[in-house]
């Protein structure tokens, strides 16, 4: 950029001639007088004359098509990287709703059956390489939707005794129960947690051998930690004297894991996962991790069995039901859009270079006025 | 000014009883109190301490923004509605009332402090028999005041008695119609006989009766009562209120009007709000978008019906409620009102004023149209207009004061058929003259004028060796004239002319040695070459316009009489002796030379009179002038009778000086494709010459079209024919599209389409003709002729019709309009057009006062319209298209979240961030591209005026900009929902854990949109400063920043329910595809863009385009040659240089301002080392010397 010229011909104006007067004393005088009512004079700075010293960028020729070609190279590379770290992920998905009549679950289905359990068998032929992670997945279910989300009480949710109390009213129908019982954990978010059991079996010999299934550390750190607490009230059951359970559930909060006295109230961990809600209405959310023993390298080929306490209702609003197990790579989980739509929008990045460089060499820019 | 004229509007309307008529006695305290008139005190604040609140906040909500944030508020306190918390308005809404809350009360702080400061003058008041000094708003009404010089009115007195003879006082009335002129008034006979007498004073008791108050400068009717008798009194004895008393010792006044009952206060009317088109056009833009805003919810509520109605009945085990579909429709619309209502974000018109604020200042703080020859800067005197001064199309413009500088020189002249004034180098070329040019030399007359130049010496040489001729031409120039001498001190006179020209010739004479010093109605005393000389004035044969000739005929000492006359030179040729018919060639050719460099040529001549042929004359001309029927006419014969045969002595050319810079500035505007109008008040001859001057009227032009006809039909056939011969296969009916527009559409407005032309006209038109051309069947006839033409010039204009002339373009062009004057005529026209600018630093400040710009010179409207009109308006239509881009990429993107989340109203974004967006994150980098911008710098935009035009045809922001700019963000809001949703859908993180919960989602669909939007901004800066720079990236960290804290552990256990998004930065930004992600949307917003926009440039470059590209390739360009004005020797020539209808003639003989000893009076005119006071044309009225009479005992 010519900020040299252009400084010229910004340069600071010339004064305004003086009327030139015979008479010397009178010019004189005029002057002086002149010199002191400048006190008009606005102030010769870059800010106020508008002549700050700029950057002037253009989309010339050698920026644009070259940096459309850069990028579309970048893009380009990004996409196979991603493309393939997506393609080695290995991902494997079974829809357990029972829909269809063939399926083991298909028993389960009628939502007055309580306590159903089923099974879904499936084989692997090679090794599902590990860490293994064991997801549900609803689908057509809307935990986006607004008042659903809005239905809880952070306050209680964070041991605050008070709420325990008097739950707020967004948590409304679900804040007090027939008797005007306080619920804990009030809300339809917390009533409505997910509560099918799952148990994994991998098929040696004829024989059921339990795969473990690791639930700690599941949730967000600050979820667990931060977000939500537990009231400081040993044992934890005083604290919730005077309460309900949320009306779907089956067990008080404080009895959600019998295993573990820790992981229980509001810091269980399918507890914590659930209330994470998702912003899309087809989600699925972890279950367990598969790292321990002989799974820790992941699961080997085989046939497995996965035995399944069917309790949450889908079908009633056409949702359905999945288990995903699933490995992951350094940029998540299997996702093919990222790779490819990288790979297409670098290659239409190059095409458009062309193009551009095309037209630019037929319609060079007009050098005339 | 407005907020001040509408505050007095209140004021007035709270008057309960109307005053039917005024009664009042002086002296009498009592009495008057007993009426309950108002005080003198007035009243411009509009709020107390506790008013203040309650009443800002009601002006506030009555703003239609406002209005509608407070209806989202309650909208929000509905828990069944409320989609946001209440912050996300609140936020907004205290930030904009108390920031217009700060400003209305420093203003009206100011306000205060001004009414206290003039409450609080002092004036002397007659209190109980003794001259007491108090408060101006102690002032009651019958009080009498004394006013000494220089002091302002206090009120609306009725004039006493004053310290001048005939009881007269001088007053200015600068501030209240804006003419600098002193005017006379005088006080009754009966009551100047009070004289400043104390005791006589006190013991006056007239009553007064009067019209009830009202905002009549002109006018007055009213009686006052005295001793049983009834005089009648009118406007003459009333002094106003803004008025200041001059070259008057002292007066006495009895207040009639006090305070706001004070003809000033009164007149203090509202003055209409002018707006821009771009303020009309984002109304109806404003209520389209509530338009597509409803039908966004509309859909949005139907989707929610249909949902609730399929699936969430269905999904009641885990839903709240089970709501009935349609009422959860309704609900659900009011929801999405509150969610999607950033479309019309509140902020935007907060930054709109920002920004024309901050470039109103650009206009203050400009040093290349700061004056300093009066030390004036220009002066945004309205902070909403200036976008439109990028739009202009049309300029009118007055003459007088404005093109020219209404000074008027004596350049030079032709005698006894020798030209001088001309500068010859030794080789006979002509010299240009200039600053350095050095100066005759007048030190050998002390009587001599210094601010006089000339720089001919042979005239000076000529006149001192007692050439005849010479003596004899400027002899005649210090008889023939009635101009008033005024001598202050021994040899410091002083010219009172009528016409500037006239003080122009006559100061020439008295530096070449003929002064003139002194008259009286029978005699003219000159100095000659050092001599004094008294002439016998016999009778003055004044100016009129048919005459265009004046003549004086005088007797010298030694008895010899002459007649001397100069005129016209076409009418002096007529009457001149065949003897002269050389010599007559000889001038002819001179004043060819002279019309043809723009100067006012005037001829004179001389004739001896034979004394006895002068009795008989004489006798004859007393007959005529007593006559009681046909009196003008017989006179005229007399007058032609005596005014023959006539000895030429030569000529004289006056140059009208124009203001620095002119031409070259209307060269610049008309390439700027903007016409100029010229409206002016002269005579044709006079508006003919400046407009070749300035180059708007030029020798090649194929036509210069004149109407001045006399009757409509004539009127209608001339501008026909001017406009068959410039289209001669035009349609003869005008083209008119109709088009609706406005609010509503409700405005009908009919555009008169321009029509090709071959070649260049122009077109003259005087005000007679005019007259019948402005009527409502010829107005199109004389616009399509009007706007054919390149230059149109109007003369012989009175004001109103200034206004209808702007008024007719604005009606059938739709075009923006300035209007540019100086003077209180020209008010009219400044207030009618779109943008009136007033030359400031001149007549009066009417102008000034009622303009929206003013400057102190006419070249400094090419920086205004062309740099600084230009870049604000490129600076509005940016950062409007840019804010709605944001805001409806912003807002499109709910709309598509509407579909995954069972249209519930849920916010994809964190409600901070919805509060945040416009006034935090992206607030400051659109205030730097709208305050900093600019394509190219001024010099370039000197160098193609070309680059003005795109805002004159609304390239740059239109309904059609509109919509493209809704595509534009429609296509940015899919990219940054759905790739975000594509990327994210059925993944999870590196961890194993969901990334597609509803809190990280959130994160990164604000941040993917936060960082497109940031860089489309920078894509629309073509100007990067340094607060560019920081203010882009400082809003970016700010953002990182913000979000790190608010869902900081730190946050969420002080405000747990506030900040439920604890933690999601920190989970979701160490994600590699969160990254990946935003890379993606960023590049798929930009790309297109910068692709499409390359592409344009390549293919349809625009005028901006191709200047940008030269600056880049730094061709400075060689300065343009400036035109070199040709000399023309046409034909054309102007006529009697006098800019008045009719001389002072009258006067000078009747002597009635003569009567006085100079001694008695000081100076007449304070200002008058000013040349504004010589050239002013002043008014006098006859003044009365007998005693009125009494109405009725």
């Amino acid at each position: 950029m010519s900020q040299q010229d252009q400084k010229d011909h910004q340069g600071q104006q010339q004064p305004e001639p003086l009327p030139v007067h015979t008479t010397t004393i009178q010019k004189v005088r005029i002057m002086m007088k002149e010199e002191l009512e400048t006190t008009n004079r606005p102030d010769n700075t870059a800010f106020t004359q508008q002549r700050l010293p700029a950057w002037q960028p253009m989309l010339s020729a050698g920026i644009v098509i070259p940096g459309f070609v850069l990028i579309g190279l970048a893009f380009i590379g990004i996409g196979v990287a991603l493309f393939i770290t997506s393609q080695n992920i290995t991902v494997l998905e079974k829809d357990y709703t029972g829909v269809e009549t063939t399926s083991d679950c298909y028993k389960c289905s009628n939502p007055s059956d309580k306590n159903c359990t089923c099974k879904l068998e499936f084989s692997l032929s090679t090794l599902f390489e590990g860490p293994v992670f064991f997801y549900y997945g609803l689908s057509n279910y809307f935990q986006s939707q607004r008042s659903y989300g809005a239905s809880k009480d952070e306050y209680q949710l964070s041991g605050d005794l008070d709420y325990f109390k008097t739950p707020i009213s967004a948590c409304s129908p679900y804040q007090y129960d027939a008797n005007q019982n306080p619920i804990v954990p009030c809300g339809s978010l917390a009533n409505s947690m997910f509560n099918d059991t799952f148990k994994l079996y991998q098929i040696v010999n004829g024989t059921k051998k339990l795969v473990p299934f690791d639930g700690k550390g599941i949730a967000w750190w600050t979820d667990y930690n931060i977000k939500y607490r537990n009231p400081s009230v040993t044992p934890l059951k005083n604290a919730f004297n005077g309460t309900v359970k949320p009306s779907f559930w089956s067990k008080p909060a404080y009895e959600l894991d019998t295993s573990d006295p820790s992981n229980n109230g509001f810091v269980n961990q399918d507890f914590l996962v659930w209330m994470r809600r998702a912003a899309l209405p087809d989600f699925r959310k972890l279950y367990r991790r598969i790292t321990e023993g002989d799974y820790a390298r992941g699961l080997p080929a085989g046939n497995y069995s996965l035995e399944i306490a069917y309790n949450y209702p889908v079908l009633s609003f056409g949702g359905r039901k999945k288990v995903v197990f699933s490995n992951v790579s350094w940029m998540g989980g299997k996702n093919q859009f990222l790779g490819i739509a990288y790979l297409v929008v670098g290659s239409l990045c190059v095409v458009m270079s062309m193009v551009m460089l095309i037209v630019y060499a037929k319609f060079k820019f007009p050098e005339d006025d | 000014m407005g907020s001040l004229l509408s505050r007095l509007g209140l004021e007035c309307g709270r008057k309960a009883v109307k005053e039917e008529e005024r009664h009042l006695r002086a002296n009498d305290r009592e009495l008057n109190l007993s009426y309950k008139y108002s005080d003198n005190a007035i009243k411009t604040s509009k709020y107390n301490i506790f008013t203040f609140l309650p009443l800002n906040l009601f002006e506030q909500f009555q703003r239609l923004a406002n209005a509608y944030f407070l209806f989202l508020l309650c909208l929000q306190s509905i828990p069944e509605v409320s989609s946001l918390p209440w912050y996300t308005t609140v936020v907004p809404l205290v930030l904009v009332l108390s920031m217009t809350m700060a400003k209305d009360g420093s203003d009206d702080m100011n306000r205060h402090r001004c009414d206290k400061q003039v409450n609080n003058r002092q004036v002397e008041v007659l209190v109980e028999g003794e001259l007491q000094s108090e408060k101006w708003m102690d002032v009651q009404v019958g009080d009498i005041v004394k006013l000494e010089n220089n002091q302002f009115v206090t009120a609306d007195l009725l004039l006493l008695s004053s310290s001048e003879p005939l009881n007269l006082v001088y007053i200015e009335t600068a501030e209240l119609d804006g003419e600098t002129n002193l005017k006379v008034k005088q006080a009754l006979t009966v009551t100047g006989k009070l004289e400043d007498s104390v005791e006589k004073l006190a013991n006056f008791n007239g009553e007064v009766r009067c019209e009830p108050p009202n905002n009549r400068l002109d006018k007055f009717t009213g009686t006052l009562t005295l001793k049983g008798e009834t005089y009648s009194l009118d406007n003459e004895r009333i002094l106003l209120r803004g008025c200041t008393l001059r070259n008057t010792q002292w007066c006495f006044g009895l207040v009639i009007f006090g305070g706001p009952d004070t003809k000033l206060m009164q007149n203090c009317g509202r003055t209409t709000f002018k707006r821009t088109s771009i303020d009309r056009l984002m109304n109806v833009l404003v209520l389209s978008i509530f338009g597509f805003l409803m039908i966004m919810c509309l859909i949005l509520a139907i989707g929610n019906g249909i949902w609730e109605y399929q699936e969430g009945s269905k999904f009641a085990a885990f839903l709240p409620k089970g709501v009935n579909a349609p009422f959860s429709a309704f609900l659900t619309f009011w929801s999405y009102v509150i969610i999607l209502n950033t479309v019309v974000p509140i902020s935007l018109y907060v930054s709109v004023e920002i920004i024309r604020l901050g470039n109103s200042f650009y206009i203050n703080w400009d040093r290349k149209m700061y004056y300093p020859k009066n030390d004036t800067p220009a002066e945004a005197r309205t902070t909403t207009l200036n976008e439109e001064l990028g739009q202009i199309k049309y300029i009118f413009s007055d003459k007088t004061g404005t093109l020219t500088q209404n000074v008027m020189t004596f350049n030079k002249c032709s005698i006894n058929g020798k030209a001088y004034g001309e500068l010859l180098d030794f080789s006979g070329q002509r010299v240009e003259i200039n600053e350095k040019t050095e100066k005759v030399d007048f030190s050998w007359n002390n009587l001599a004028d210094p601010k006089f130049c000339f720089h001919d010496n042979s005239l000076v040489e000529v006149v001192r060796e007692g050439n005849p001729e010479v003596q004899a031409f400027f002899r005649l120039l210090s008889l023939c004239h009635t101009v008033m001498p005024e001598e202050k001190k021994e040899g410091e006179l002083y010219y009172q002319a009528q016409s500037p020209d006239e003080g122009a010739l006559v100061t020439a004479a008295r530096n070449f040695g003929f002064v003139f010093r002194s008259r009286t109605p029978e005699s003219i005393t000159v100095v000659e070459m050092g001599e004094l000389v008294t002439y016998e004035l016999l009778a003055v044969l004044d100016f009129n316009n048919v005459r265009k000739r004046m003549s004086v005929i005088v007797r010298s000492p030694e008895g010899k009489l002459t007649l001397y006359c100069k005129g016209a030179d076409t009418i002096i040729f007529e009457r001149l002796n065949p003897s002269c018919s050389n010599l007559t060639e000889v001038t002819t050719l001179h004043l060819n030379e002279f019309a043809g460099e723009g100067l006012r040529t005037l001829a004179l001549a001389y004739k001896d009179i034979d004394p006895e042929y002068m009795e008989d004359w004489k006798l004859r001309h007393h007959v005529a002038n007593t006559a009681m029927d046909e009196r003008e006419e017989k006179l005229d014969a007399l007058y032609e009778e005596i005014e023959k045969g006539l000895l030429l002595l030569g000529s004289t050319a006056v140059e009208d000086k124009l203001q620095d810079g002119v031409p070259q500035t209307i060269e610049q505007l008309s390439k700027a494709d903007i016409k100029i109008w010229v409206l002016t008040g002269d005579k044709q001859e006079t508006a003919e010459n400046i407009g070749y001057s300035c180059n708007m009227l030029r020798e090649e032009m194929n036509e210069v079209f004149i109407v001045s006809a006399n009757t409509s039909e004539e009127v209608r056939k001339e501008l026909q024919t001017a406009r068959r011969k410039m289209t001669p296969d035009g349609t003869e009916e005008p083209t008119v599209k109709k088009s609706r527009s406005g609010l509503f559409c409700l405005q009908k407005t009919e555009t008169v389409a321009d029509e090709p032309v071959n070649g260049e006209y122009a077109m003259v038109i005087n005000g007679h003709s005019l007259a019948f051309a402005l009527e409502k069947d010829m107005e199109i006839e004389l616009l399509r002729t009007a706007c054919m033409c390149q230059t149109v010039i109007c003369c012989r204009v009175t004001p109103l019709q200034k206004a209808q002339v702007v008024e007719l373009v604005k009606k059938y062009k739709q075009a923006v309009t300035l209007a540019i004057g100086d003077g209180a005529n020209d008010v009219s026209m400044i207030k009618a057009a779109h943008i009136g600018v007033g030359i400031s630093g001149q007549e009066g400040m009417q102008a000034v006062l009622s303009s929206d710009y003013s400057f102190a010179q006419f070249r400094y409207l090419q920086r205004l319209l062309l740099v600084h009109g230009r870049w604000s308006y490129l600076r509005m239509c940016k950062f409007l298209r840019y804010f709605f881009y944001k805001n409806f990429t912003f807002t499109f993107v709910h709309f598509w979240y509407g579909f995954f989340c069972g249209f519930s109203a849920q916010t994809v974004f964190d409600e901070w961030f919805i509060t945040l967006f416009n006034l935090v994150y992206t607030a400051l980098p659109v205030l730097s591209l709208s305050l900093f911008d600019q394509d190219v710098n001024d010099w370039w935009s000197f160098q193609y005026p070309q680059l003005y035009t795109p805002g004159q045809l609304n390239q740059y922001f239109s309904k059609r900009a509109f919509v493209y700019t809704v595509l534009h963000s429609g296509y940015s809001s899919l990219v940054l929902f759905f790739i975000p949703w594509a990327a994210m859908y059925d993944t999870v993180r590196d961890d194993g854990k969901e990334i597609v919960d509803y809190q990280s989602f959130a994160l990164l669909a604000q941040t993917c949109l936060l960082i497109a939007v940031s860089i489309q901004l920078g894509l629309d800066t073509h100007y990067w400063t340094a607060m560019n720079q920081f203010f882009l990236w400082g809003s970016l960290s700010v953002y990182f920043a913000v979000i790190f804290t608010m869902y900081s552990n730190g946050m969420f256990l002080t405000l747990t329910s506030s900040f439920p998004f604890i933690g999601t930065a920190r989970n979701s930004l160490n994600q590699p595809n969160v990254w990946l992600t935003m890379l993606l949307t960023s590049v798929l917003c930009v790309l297109p863009v910068v692709a499409y926009r390359f592409l344009r440039i390549l293919l349809w470059p625009t005028i901006n385009d191709k200047v940008r590209y030269k600056v880049r390739q730094d061709k400075v360009l060689p300065p343009t040659p400036r035109r070199v004005q040709a000399r023309r020797t046409s034909t054309r020539r102007s006529g009697y240089a006098f800019s008045h209808a009719q001389g002072y003639g009258d006067l000078v003989t009747s002597g009635k301002f003569l009567r006085r000893t100079p001694k008695s009076r000081p100076a007449l005119f304070s200002q008058t080392d000013s040349p504004l006071a010589q050239t002013q044309p002043q008014f006098y009225r006859t003044i009365s010397e007998r005693e009125e009479p009494p109405l009725s005992p």
